[in-house]
């Protein structure tokens, strides 16, 4: 591993596989997660926080075309179930970006925290 | 109800919090919709949110482009085989795993390092448009 001067440390061709192929791997199984190895692990190599963000989006919108096909392949999509929540989805996210700029967005990680803590539980004892 | 847990979806994905998993705790509790389906509708709900997303940020300058060939590679292999994954493993057992991972997300939400400290630890304040999946 080198370093260059803006302090981003290299990743080597076996951290980039184990990233790629982790974060592919959830995203297959699960239809969600790749963006919690990529994110972190983008971040661990110094590189700033907006390019991890952005990085990452492309790379989990590539898997998730490949995902997509293979659920597509595996009878696993539900076209008319999806669109009924893509336009509201849409607004949301133009409303996230909006709203991030103006609250605490640490509380909101807690917030969401709780929510899927709860929420595993529930999955687990049912 | 559909179009709040759309917009929240949305919401969160765009305020980095992982909005994938808001979609399928969503599907699986109040639809009960399996696993594997919620995954896939997730899927496709994210395609274009993250298709204009990236797109942004590519004009933004913002896609770190040397990163990809190599991790995107392997990602496709793991998502093949991840999906493969999908089909062969049990629908209860999947749900287990799934919680499993949404466990340790929450926890790292829950008592992680605050944005506010990361940013600072960055010097960097803005957020991109979206989180990813």
């Amino acid at each position: 591993m080198s370093a260059n001067t803006n302090s981003m440390k290299e990743l080597n061709k076996l951290q980039k596989l184990a990233i790629g192929g982790a974060a592919g791997v959830l995203n297959g199984l699960f239809g969600a997660g790749g963006g919690v190895v990529t994110v972190p692990m983008l971040e661990r190599s110094g590189l700033e926080q907006r390019k991890c963000h952005a990085t990452s989006v492309a790379l989990v919108f590539m898997l998730s075309l490949v995902s997509t096909t293979m659920y597509a392949l595996q009878g696993k999509l539900d076209y008319g179930k999806t669109l009924e929540f893509v336009p509201s989805g849409i607004v949301g996210a133009l409303v996230g970006a909006i709203v991030l700029k103006k609250v605490n967005n640490t509380v909101l990680k807690r917030i969401f925290g709780v929510i899927i803590i709860v929420s595993a539980i529930r999955m687990l004892i049912a | 109800m559909n179009h709040l847990a759309g917009f929240l979806a949305g919401a969160t994905a765009s305020m980095g919090l992982g909005g994938g998993f808001i979609l399928i705790i969503y599907l699986s509790f109040f639809e009960n919709i399996s696993q594997s389906q919620a995954g896939g509708i997730n899927l496709l709900f994210f395609l274009p949110i993250a298709l204009v997303a990236a797109l942004m940020h590519f004009k933004n300058g913002l896609i770190e482009k040397k990163l990809l060939p190599i991790i995107a590679a392997a990602g496709v292999a793991g998502a093949i085989g991840g999906s493969l994954l999908m089909y062969v493993l049990d629908e209860g057992l999947l749900r287990k795993l799934f919680a499993g991972l949404l466990l340790i997300v929450g926890a790292k939400e829950l008592f992680g390092k605050s944005a506010h400290k990361k940013s600072a630890d960055n010097n960097q304040g803005n957020k991109p448009l979206t989180d990813s999946t």
